[in-house]
């Protein structure tokens, strides 16, 4: 079944659908940008336990006696029992030790309290100096890449990188999903995945490239879908397994993890179809094209 | 062929030596291992030190100091506090009850100051304290008190002399805790502290002025606290789903890869094995992001294991024998699990390098993931699938998951 998938053939089709998910993503974060959780606004964010499902309205009710007018709440947690309640405020923890004393009396329960107050500054530089440092790391795969291999697929590889920590951003964007300072860490596991699986194929193809020494376009790009062919079995069950950690982590996980989960299945999946539909294709249309010059002014 | 029989006894031991050291010691090692408030429950204060006040980063490590000695009166163990330069001390504590009072004796510069009756001018600071010097004691009344001595005797009597008949207020940073009538000049350098709530009350300041004043004022720019039974909550929820992860992980390796799968599920339990371990040598503190870079290990750790096995079965069904197939595929795949983990730990130093709190955690973690990958998954993988094959025991392709139909004649 897989032994006569052409790959390089259909590489159009895939740089189109590429290029239509990254765009759809980036139009996104211009008209609706992210959906910034606290980590990025400023204010305090209450996460409120109550031990029982929540009844949002009476919540409301007790907040805005509390002072609160209009509380931006909504309700959380796997059995619903958490309320979450928003405030540019800063509340301090005197104020939440009322909070808590408020829920308890009105709900009759005992809730427990997570609190979060947060100077947005921190979280853009915490963002700022991810990218920055991203970037750097971005730099020394190249030089590592280029000496290793060579600078096609140091190049290649890098913008597949790109394209996945894109394409997480942008379907996050889309769905409005929050993005916390976890996301960022979400962000540097897909990367950490993605230059792993592109490196895998790179050195398949160019190991097959030394074996077969491909010179016209036909044998470059069969020896192209070979190596991929190769390596499509590792591919799927490399993705198989972490998806499986993955996809334990959204349905049994935390509230606080559940994000960070599904960033990093949807970077997986992009990963692996990267390093085969953008990274592999970037480097056979690129070599071909310095293959054809070299044969041009040799 | 010869069955050699010792091979398999040393698989056989080996596998038990692996998985008998961690039944027995996980539990003790994943006990001594710091969790992030995250998952334990607690707090995080980020300060930053108020303007107009000269700060370095020498200043800024005798006010984390300072603060240490603080959290060591709230009895808890192992703070974890960093100092940001230019201007900022992030502040974790995992396992506080009294959230509110904790912050409340870290937070403070709790600068004691002696004043004039106006109570602007200040006359005496309480830098100038003796160590370790105050201790709680009872008025004539029997009310507690807080004794403090000072360094400067004679520098104390000339004061109070000066202000015999008058009030000498004693402030708390700006915080009036009493004020004294001077009756007679106070030789000796010593002074009570009246009006103390209870005597926990001052033992508490006690104990803060024993742990002395920071250098410089800060303020809280931004906190974080997990009530301790979500904390717990949350990592049982993350173990739950890690403990289910990990059993159809091994399932599907072992269902596919048959043979060498086992070897990799028992290198993957001692990858899991020692990768605690290092964080339990180096002190590190696990969190989100923490476990976030364990799980990429796991998938760097099961795809060298995969890399080597499909390069393995490739050979195999190029109908090579199962001894040649094996040291073919893993010769020729070394090179590649190589710069895949090479590649990935450049990229994660230089995270480690350039980045902060966050990123840093998450990149210290995924480097010692690849480091023990590269053990586990690449060497100790090898020496166990040699084991096997050389026994000649193991030596069928289909104990690679290779069915015969699938090899070629050539």
């Amino acid at each position: 079944m897989i032994y006569n998938l052409d790959f390089v053939g259909k590489r159009k089709l895939f740089f189109g659908i590429s290029v239509l998910l990254i765009i759809a993503g980036v139009v996104s974060l211009f008209v609706q940008q992210l959906n910034l959780g606290i980590d990025f606004v400023s204010g305090t964010r209450l996460d409120i336990s109550m031990g029982k499902r929540v009844n949002i309205e009476e919540s409301k009710k007790t907040l805005t006696e509390l002072g609160y007018e209009n509380p931006n709440a909504r309700v959380g947690g796997k059995k619903s029992d958490v309320l979450i309640f928003r405030t540019s405020e800063t509340i301090t923890p005197a104020k939440i030790s009322k909070v808590e004393d408020a829920f308890n009396k009105q709900f009759a329960t005992k809730v427990s309290i997570q609190s979060q107050v947060v100077d947005p500054v921190i979280g853009r530089e915490l963002a700022r100096n991810a990218i920055i440092a991203t970037l750097l790391a971005c730099v020394a795969i190249v030089i590592y890449v280029s000496i290793r291999f060579e600078h096609r697929f140091a190049v290649a590889a890098v913008v597949t990188l790109f394209y996945d920590a894109l394409f997480t951003i942008g379907i996050f964007s889309i769905f409005q999903i929050e993005v916390d300072v976890v996301f960022i860490a979400a962000i540097l596991t897909i990367i950490g995945y993605s230059i792993n699986d592109t490196i895998v194929i790179f050195d398949r193809i160019r190991e097959n490239f030394q074996k077969l020494q491909p010179k016209k376009w036909d044998e470059l790009s069969d020896m192209v879908n070979e190596s991929i062919r190769q390596t499509l079995v590792r591919s799927i069950n490399t993705v198989v397994t972490v998806l499986l950690a993955a996809l334990a982590l959204v349905i049994l996980g935390g509230e606080s993890i559940r994000n960070f989960s599904l960033a990093l299945i949807m970077g997986l999946i992009s990963g692996a179809y990267s390093s085969i539909f953008i990274a592999s294709q970037i480097w056979v249309v690129w070599t071909w094209r310095s293959m054809k010059k070299k044969s041009v002014s040799a | 062929m010869k069955v050699k029989r010792g091979r398999i006894v040393i698989f056989i031991i080996l596998s038990v030596i692996i998985l008998g050291t961690v039944l027995a010691t996980t539990e003790t090692i994943w006990g001594r291992i710091t969790k992030g408030l995250d998952l334990q429950g607690g707090f995080e204060v980020l300060y930053q030190a108020a303007p107009n006040q000269k700060v370095n980063t020498d200043i800024l490590n005798q006010t984390a100091s300072a603060i240490r000695n603080r959290i060591d009166i709230l009895g808890v163990t192992e703070p974890d506090i960093t100092v940001e330069p230019p201007n900022r001390i992030r502040v974790q504590i995992a396992g506080v009850k009294d959230q509110k009072k904790a912050r409340d004796i870290i937070g403070k510069p709790a600068q004691l100051t002696f004043r004039d009756p106006t109570g602007k001018k200040i006359l005496l600071k309480g830098t100038e304290l003796k160590p370790d010097s105050a201790k709680v004691g009872y008025d004539q009344n029997n009310q507690p008190v807080v004794e403090i001595q000072l360094t400067n005797a004679k520098k104390f009597e000339q004061i109070t002399r000066k202000y015999i008949g008058q009030s000498m207020p004693i402030y708390l940073d700006e915080n009036q805790l009493s004020a004294p009538t001077i009756v007679q000049a106070i030789p000796g350098g010593r002074a009570q502290i009246s009006g103390q709530e209870s005597p926990e009350a001052a033992q508490d300041l006690a104990s803060l002025l024993n742990a002395g004043a920071l250098p410089i004022k800060l303020t809280e720019i931004q906190s974080y606290a997990v009530d301790a039974s979500l904390g717990e909550e949350a990592l049982k929820d993350s173990l739950k789903a890690g403990a289910y992860a990990v059993l159809a992980i091994f399932i599907f390796v072992i269902g596919y890869y048959r043979l060498p799968g086992l070897v990799a599920v028992i290198t993957l339990i001692a990858y899991g094995y020692l990768v605690l371990l290092v964080f339990d040598a180096l002190n590190m503190t696990l969190t989100l992001p923490g476990l976030a870079a364990f799980i990429l290990g796991i998938g760097i750790a099961v795809d060298a294991n995969i890399i080597m096995n499909e390069r393995i079965r490739e050979e195999l069904r190029y109908g090579k024998s199962v001894r040649t197939a094996v040291k073919i595929g893993s010769k020729r795949s070394f090179l590649t699990i190589i710069d895949a983990h090479v590649t990935t730990i450049v990229a994660a130093g230089l995270l480690f390098y350039f980045g902060t709190a966050a990123v840093k955690g998450f990149s210290v973690s995924l480097i010692a993931g690849i480091i023990v990958s590269l053990l586990t998954a690449v060497a100790l993988s090898r020496i166990m699938v040699n084991l096997l094959v050389q026994s000649n025991l193991m030596n069928k392709p289909s104990w690679f998951n290779v069915k015969e139909d699938e090899i070629s004649d050539l």
